[in-house]
């Protein structure tokens, strides 16, 4: 956490604050690009010197724009990330509560230890997004008001029309009915879980079968508006309705991951009894089929706007292939071509070290998931994995494992009177 | 040569794996067991090798995406690579996306198919195949274990008894 800090504040400094540092740097790197600097001149040579001068001002400007904006997308990026790992397992856990499954609830602890950053990631979240609607950055375009001022020369009529819906108090309003949503949910079903421990019937485990259900309808309409908000609205002007899906099982197979991580961890040191190696193997499975349901979903959006090639929704994947070349391409293969071939066989999937390579593999590779989604839009090609987006991924991981490990001492890791554990206990496949 | 075999008939799956477990304990060649239904860890207590059919079903799904892969790209690249609404056809990769779903297709298609055609031949399933049903019971209710003889008949008999046959059948096997 304390790297982190660092990492972040440097990133922080290190961000530019005016347009001639912009320039300055620039020139930097164009020493070391000749042939990026001579086609440069060779472009001016055509205008007369006052118009590039003014081109070159607004060039600049741009720039400062994305360099300022590295630092703050480095945390909203690891903070979004993390918050939703969080909440992808909440999810996970909902769906076993309803389904009514025989072989978790021996991890229905863990999963409760897990979500236990919910709250503090969902504070930290709704402050960036606070600080982003006050504008201390310009992560989100659309909230610069002379976009939607039809007097001004920076009026853009595609984001005015949608100042009905994209605007900060609207915005934030919603935010916050998301998150504290999601929180009274983790909240009651932890206390109902617990509550179970000590009854002498299941009126808990029924109520936590009720509000899993409500939560479950809640939070697929919640989880389709979050995505809108706070990850497709870095580009107002484009749109796609699988996005909210797409983002679901982006975060839903790291959270699944996460559990297989920390429930393998907890094993290894021996507090987890009676998970076996059937238990792991289910979780293998569902970290091997979600992986494969998220590159559908990725390949689907990617395949249905390339075949028909609309520029106004191509551009979105034209700045990620010429930007982001290595980043795009590679999380393909980290989250679907590596996983695919590991996970596949029957074995493997319950090796410890095969599965942690593997876990990590696809944590680092939604991880870019998530940073190919913001990045592009806000830092556009002066993207760089350095010391702020390190800094931030290494301060949230350090918060994220900080959290869930003392979540986990609060309560037993084995829930005692729930109908399914005795079941759960000699879950066997 | 003609050989002898027992047949042992039991009427419940539970005391059939427990006779399946005695029998292996004391030695005795299983030669076969008929069940009406899959019953659960008898392949694991009659000490059977696991089957290889999902590693051959993948790599017929290697060979199905190689075949596709190789049609496309002749068809479509190779042979006459015309423009077509504005696709590239410049190279395989320039126009993947588009092939994406033949590609995956092909695959579950072998996959799937060749993988079923090798669980017949290796079963030897085929139409007008003779049936091999020593008791038309053993479809219906009854569970039968057929185990070999080697000049032991009384103590095999006495033994089978115990393990909670029903039914205890000499038979001479062709």
């Amino acid at each position: 956490m304390a790297v982190g800090l660092l990492g972040i504040g440097y990133g922080f400094f290190d961000a530019p604050k005016t347009t001639e540092q912009v320039e300055k740097i620039l020139e930097a790197k164009h020493h070391g690009h000749d042939a990026h600097a001579d086609a440069h001149h060779s472009k001016a040579e055509g205008h007369d010197h006052a118009a590039h001068e003014a081109e070159h001002q607004e060039h600049l400007e741009h720039v400062l724009h994305q360099l300022q904006n590295k630092p703050w997308a480095a945390v909203y990026v690891s903070a979004l990330f993390f918050m939703l790992i969080s909440l992808g397992v909440l999810a996970f856990y909902a769906i076993q509560n309803v389904a009514q499954a025989g072989w978790s609830p021996i991890l229905f602890r863990v999963m409760q230890g897990i979500t236990a950053y919910l709250p503090v990631g969902s504070v930290i979240f709704f402050i960036l997004l606070v600080l982003s609607a006050f504008h201390f950055n310009h992560l989100f375009v659309w909230m610069d008001a002379d976009l939607i001022n039809p007097e001004s020369p920076k009026f853009d009529k595609l984001i005015a029309n949608k100042s009905g819906y994209l605007n900060e108090y609207a915005w934030l309003i919603r935010a916050a009915i998301f998150l504290i949503g999601w929180n009274l949910y983790r909240y009651f079903s932890r206390r109902n879980c617990l509550a179970q421990d000590e009854a002498s019937d299941n009126t808990f485990f029924k109520k936590n079968f009720n509000i899993s259900a409500g939560f479950l309808v809640f939070f697929i309409v919640t989880e389709s508006i979050m995505s809108w908000d706070w990850i497709m609205s870095v580009d107002p002007h484009w749109f796609s309705t699988l996005f909210g899906w797409y983002v679901f099982a982006s975060f839903f197979v790291s959270g699944i991951t996460v559990i297989a991580l920390t429930t393998l961890y907890l094993k290894s040191r021996g507090y987890l009894e009676h998970v076996n190696t059937s238990h792991i193997h289910d979780l293998a499975k569902f970290m091997f089929g979600i992986s494969i349901f998220w590159t559908y979903l990725w390949f689907s959006q990617f395949m249905l706007i390339w075949y028909s090639n609309i520029p106004e929704e191509v551009t979105y994947f034209i700045t990620r292939i010429e930007q982001y070349n290595l980043p795009f391409f590679g999380m393909l293969a980290m989250n679907f071509i590596f996983p695919f071939l590991i996970l596949i066989n029957t074995d493997f999937k319950r090796i410890t070290w095969i599965l942690v390579m593997a876990g990590i593999v696809i944590l680092f590779g939604h991880y870019i998931d998530f940073f190919n989604m913001i990045m592009p839009a806000t830092v556009g090609d002066q993207w760089f994995i350095g010391a702020a987006e390190l800094g931030a991924l290494a301060f949230f991981l350090g918060l994220f494992i900080f959290v869930v490990f003392s979540a986990l001492t609060k309560s037993p890791l084995v829930p005692k009177r729930n109908p399914f554990i005795e079941e759960s206990k000699h879950f066997h496949y | 040569m003609s050989t002898k075999v027992i047949h042992a008939l039991y009427n419940d799956d539970d005391i059939l794996m427990d006779a399946v477990k005695e029998t292996r304990k004391a030695h005795h060649h299983i030669e076969e067991v008929y069940t009406p239904f899959p019953v659960h860890g008898l392949d694991k207590a009659m000490g059977l090798a696991p089957t290889r059919l999902a590693i051959a079903s993948f790599m017929y799904g290697a060979v199905g995406l190689a075949v596709a892969t190789w049609m496309m790209n002749f068809i479509m690249i190779q042979d006459w690579p015309q423009d077509i609404g504005g696709k590239p056809s410049f190279s395989y990769i320039e126009n993947m996306p588009a092939f994406v779903p033949i590609m995956f297709e092909l695959t579950v298609f072998f996959a799937a198919h060749l993988m079923v055609i090798t669980f017949y031949m290796r079963s030897k399933l085929w139409p007008f195949k003779q049936a091999e049903n020593p008791d038309v019971r053993t479809t219906d209710d009854h569970f039968l274990m057929e185990v070999t003889v080697n000049n032991n008949e009384e103590e095999l008999t006495s033994f089978l008894k115990n393990t909670g046959a029903v039914e205890i059948k000499v038979v001479e096997k062709h």
